[in-house]
Parts: structure tokens; sequence; C-alpha cells
């Protein structure tokens, strides 16, 4: 049996659908981003600030962020367990990728409720 | 006709402190001969090469190797499929532990085959003379039993490479689902459980270098795919 602790589900089954899932969601708030950028060709600051002053927006927006976390955990856990061999190594970049989606992560919702 | 330039993989650990590249010129007389008999020509110039080859009709899968930077079989591969510019560049399959010369240690590609359980398990009574199956329940194995376990695949993946330890490889998961799909074996939830962490099944990134390299045509991405249906089936 083959096992791990620091993979995003601890599974890969779960692992493998949360990245496919995480996946959709990007590709719809890209697309829906760029749809909203090319509609709006003389875009302002009020315009764009009453965009994310809406509910709906940030509940879209806080679940791509999300889910682009969640996405980038599994994708780097997986090139760490390919390229890195030395153990110290391999959970040192672990823990800093982990932090860093973090701080990420936090710093993305305090922009979007902080404005 | 000019002769074929042909550049092979040395390397006989008793004698040599590192691996290197030998040319041979080989006359094949004009002839669209196949790799394997090549390798033949070079043997009779040089004695100590070491290869590996059997039934020399694309059946036993002895003679995998790369050649031109792809994985094939020796035996079932024309020159003119392979040789570019009069060029023949020959390098044992990628990733595995040389022995000597062409000859590797397939050690970790047998084990990862021997974890699948690779043979039927079935908890009922035996019947009297034999399990039958519906044509529709046989037809499921098309495609995966037959397999001849050269390695071309697995030691054409990149995730095989990486971790040859913990992921099975295209070669042992094609033979998993092959007994995952079949009809008398009762094993299939256990199979399943041994699966399912992130390196046995899911380290596979659905590249298809695997299909892009199997002398048989079979194709182990599709059943890596329907194992990861199987296992969502079952966990969800």
């Amino acid at each position: 049996m083959v096992t791990n602790i620091t993979s995003f589900g601890r599974s890969g089954l779960s692992d493998w659908l949360m990245q496919r899932a995480s996946a959709v969601i990007m590709a719809l708030y890209t697309v829906f981003i760029v749809a909203f950028l090319l509609f709006n060709p003389n875009l302002d600051y009020y315009a764009w600030s009453g965009l994310f002053n809406q509910t709906w927006m940030r509940i879209f927006s806080l679940l791509a962020f999300i889910a682009l976390a969640a996405h980038a955990w599994v994708g780097l856990w997986t090139v760490t367990t390919d390229y890195l061999k030395s153990t110290r190594l391999r959970v040192g970049a672990q823990s800093v990728i982990i932090l860093g989606i973090f701080v990420y992560l936090v710093w993305g919702i305090q922009i979007l409720w902080g404005a | 006709m000019s002769n074929l330039q042909v550049s092979i993989y040395r390397y006989n650990p008793e004698t040599d402190s590192a691996p290197y590249m030998q040319e041979f010129q080989v006359d094949t007389k004009g002839r669209d001969v196949m790799v394997l008999d090549v390798l033949h020509m070079m043997k009779e110039q040089d004695s100590a090469l070491a290869f590996r080859r059997s039934c020399r009709e694309g059946v036993c899968g002895s003679d995998g190797m790369n050649m031109n930077g792809k994985n094939g079989l020796a035996c079932i591969t024309p020159l003119s499929d392979v040789v570019k510019n009069n060029k023949l560049t020959l390098r044992p399959l990628p990733g595995l532990p040389v022995i000597r010369d062409m000859v590797v240690d397939m050690g970790l590609f047998y084990k990862q085959y021997e974890r699948i359980q690779p043979y039927l398990k079935n908890d009922t009574p035996a019947p009297a003379i034999e399990r039958l199956q519906s044509p529709e329940e046989r037809d499921k194995l098309d495609g995966l039993y037959e397999c001849i376990l050269c390695a071309c695949c697995s030691t054409a993946c990149p995730s095989f490479w990486w971790n040859p330890e913990k992921f099975v490889g295209p070669a042992g998961l094609l033979q998993s689902y092959r007994f995952l799909a079949d009809s008398r074996d009762t094993a299939t939830s256990e199979r399943l459980s041994d699966l399912e962490d992130p390196f046995s099944v899911f380290r596979c990134r659905g590249i298809m270098n695997c299909v892009a390299v199997c002398p048989k045509g079979l194709n182990p991405t599709r059943a890596i795919g329907k194992i990861r249906e199987m296992l969502l089936a079952e966990a969800t």
C-alpha cells in the first residue's frame, strides 16, 4: 500500500476529482472575466468595483480562488513528488508551497471584502 | 548503397567505468531488414555485444529497445520505419538499470506487475467443468489480454521513470483492468482499494506515450481511464 500525508486529500481519487472540478470552475471564471472585459471596452474604476461589490461576484471569485488553491496544491505536490528525491528538500518545498497558497488565499479574501 | 551507420549503447560494468556509444557500419545489402537483423549483423562484428531476443516475431517481448528515440520491438520494426539519414541509434529501454549493453534489469517492472495480482480471484465454489462467460463478457477482455509485457510502454512513461516503486505503470495498469473487467473475478473491490492512492493509478497524467509506442497497438490510457471510472463509481 502506497501512503502519503502531504497530498491535498490524502487520496489519489479525491485529489484527481478535486483537480478536475477546480479546473472547470477556473475555466468558467476565466471565460466570465474575459467576456466582461470584452463587453466593457471603456471600463472604469466604478464599473469594476461595482462588479466586485455584488455578493454573487464575491462568492464566484472566492470559489475561483479556493479552486485555484486546491488545484495548485494538487499539481505542485505532484511535481515535488516527481522531481525532488531528497526527503528534506521535498518536505521543505511542500511546506513553502502550502504556506504560499494559504497566504495568497487569505490575501485574496481580504481584497474581495476589504475594498 | 552506403553502409548503415549504427550507434549503439555499450556498457559492461566489469570493464567499463561508464557507458559509451559505439559506432558500427552495417552492410544491409540495400534490403529493408528488421532492426533485430541489424543487431545480429553487429554481433558478427563484435560477439561481446549483448541483447535479448527469443521468438524474433513480436510474440515473446524480449527485444524491446529504444530505436532512434522511440521504444519498440526490434524484431518487428523494419529499418524503413526508424532510420533517418541512414543513421540508427540504439539504446536500452529508458529508465531501467542496465545490466549490460542492451540488457536491462526488469525487476521493478515485474514487481509492479506482481502487485496488481495478475490472476483470477474468485471466492465462489468452482463449478464442475469451467466458469462460463457470455460472448459480451469475453469481448471486454479484447485489447487487454494481448499484452506481452515487453515494457516498451512503461519505460516510455515519465511518471514511471520518476516513481517506478509507486506508480504501477501503463503495462501493469492495463493488466489490472484486464482482471477488473473480467466477469469471473470477484475481487473487484479489493483490487480497487489497492489503487486509490495518489501514485498507483493517479500518477498517470494522460500524456499517452504508452499508446504511441505499444508494438501490439494496445491502449493503456483507455484502461487507466476505465479504472478511474470504476474507482469513482465505487467511492461516490
